[in-house]
């Protein structure tokens, strides 16, 4: 009985934010980020990173799905029933996913357009349905709310690293803003002398199985660093 | 008919969904250890994404389309009703094959439900949307890229197979090697590129 009080005790209010709390956004940003630790959410990884713009939105875009989806999950957990509980998820994430499509369409048309289908494929991301099952089915709506700010950011960490690099070596630019490689002033005038020149941009970087090495690469380091993470198998 | 056969070579090899696209990867990297189970799953996905695909197109060209029943653009609602379609095909072939085919039950079992929330099903429903497919083509799209995938995930779970003897960076074993393998083999299926479609005409 002294355990179930002393669990009562500990949570005061509903939206404490301590050091429990503070875990739960920092710990998916590395020891447990959800594309590098618990393989979810990849595919859409690959294939949004050939420019840092695209990736930075379609990190926000994941920040707020999975925070609110888990939130409005976390609400719903007591009524759902066990054996439909995928449907109903699944509804939850593809409306929400509607909003920010639709959102994105009116806010920047040429961004919802260059992302094209990969906005709709938020809805079968792993990491939603991964966290829905796993964190927001068994714990409450605030905790839940933070797990998929926590998890979200951990998703666009990798993304704006992996993007960055790629826009950087294939196409010489950050954001769309000329940093090294020859300019379009040297493409129509040869003669034109910029210190910027020596570089070539490599068009394999921008092809997608660059993506998959970078990923590896920054895998290789992290667990090179934290080597609890190593598989053991 | 030389286009339904095109667009199921093309979808197959050219534009296959793994490793050209890299959609379904999460499964894809989690499953492909073996390549017993590599099958299973690759043949589960050849069924619902041939079923699925033309169950899309038939409810996105006669509900959701101006020109269907409703008279009106309601596709707005495409990812909610795509996805409920999915889910709601993929419970009904879990029923069927329970009912008349146990033993492939048992050994497809846990990767139906799983089948779900493969991004390569739901992608290509939304890809048969962009390229604009008549019904025909968006049977042999659904098809084609169902086979393109489950052999590139039985082509890589060959490779991982073999890797468990290969001397490998402790940081790497596992997880990393996979991704090196499925960009090499996303590389290698590059060179399927270059054939034009039209021959086979």
């Amino acid at each position: 009985m002294a355990e179930v009080q002393d669990l009562i005790k500990k949570e005061p209010s509903a939206f404490s934010f301590g050091k429990s709390e503070r875990k739960l956004i920092t710990d998916p940003i590395n020891d447990n980020n959800p594309v590098t630790v618990q393989i979810l959410g990849v595919c859409s990884a690959l294939a949004v990173t050939t420019l840092l713009t695209k990736a930075i939105v379609m990190g926000i875009a994941v920040t707020l799905v999975t925070a609110f989806s888990n939130m409005f999950t976390a609400m719903l957990r007591d009524y759902i029933p066990k054996s439909i509980r995928m449907i109903v998820q699944l509804v939850i994430i593809a409306f929400l996913v509607t909003v920010v499509e639709l959102a994105l369409k009116a806010v920047n048309y040429p961004i919802w357009k260059e992302l094209s289908v990969f906005i709709g494929l938020i809805i079968t991301n792993c990491i939603l349905m991964g966290r829905l099952e796993a964190f927001a089915m068994s714990n409450n709506p605030w905790r839940s709310f933070l797990d998929g700010i926590g998890n979200g950011l951990g998703y666009s960490a990798i993304l704006i690293i992996v993007a960055a690099v790629r826009e950087l070596f294939g196409k010489g630019s950050l954001l769309g803003f000329k940093i090294i490689g020859p300019s379009a002033e040297y493409v129509l005038n040869t003669n034109s002398i910029s210190w910027l020149n020596w570089y070539t941009p490599n068009n394999l970087v921008i092809l997608s199985p660059a993506a998959m090495f970078l990923v590896a690469i920054i895998i290789w380091l992290q667990r090179a660093k934290n080597r609890k993470l190593i598989d053991i198998s | 008919m030389g286009d339904v056969i095109n667009i199921f070579i093309k979808s197959a090899f050219i534009e296959n969904m793994a490793l050209s696209y890299f959609l379904g990867m999460c499964s894809f990297l989690a499953v492909s250890k073996s390549v017993k189970t590599a099958l299973g799953l690759g043949v589960a996905v050849v069924f619902v994404q041939g079923l699925t695909i033309p169950m899309n197109w038939l409810i996105d060209y006669y509900l959701l389309g101006e020109n269907g029943i409703f008279g009106m653009d309601l596709t707005f609602l495409r990812f909610i009703i795509f996805i409920s379609t999915i889910a709601a095909l993929v419970q009904l072939v879990e029923m069927v094959v329970e009912k008349f085919s146990p033993s492939l039950y048992n050994s497809l079992g846990i990767f139906l439900p799983l089948i779900t929330v493969n991004c390569a099903i739901l992608g290509a429903s939304l890809f048969m949307i962009t390229k604009e497919y008549n019904f025909a083509e968006s049977v042999s799209f659904g098809l084609g890229g169902g086979v393109g995938w489950a052999l590139a995930i039985v082509a890589i779970a060959g490779i991982r197979e073999k890797m468990a003897y290969s001397i490998i960076p402790a940081p790497l074993r596992g997880l990393g090697m996979a991704f090196i393998l499925t960009g090499l083999m996303g590389i290698a299926f590059m060179g399927l590129m270059g054939i034009d479609p039209a021959a086979f005409k």
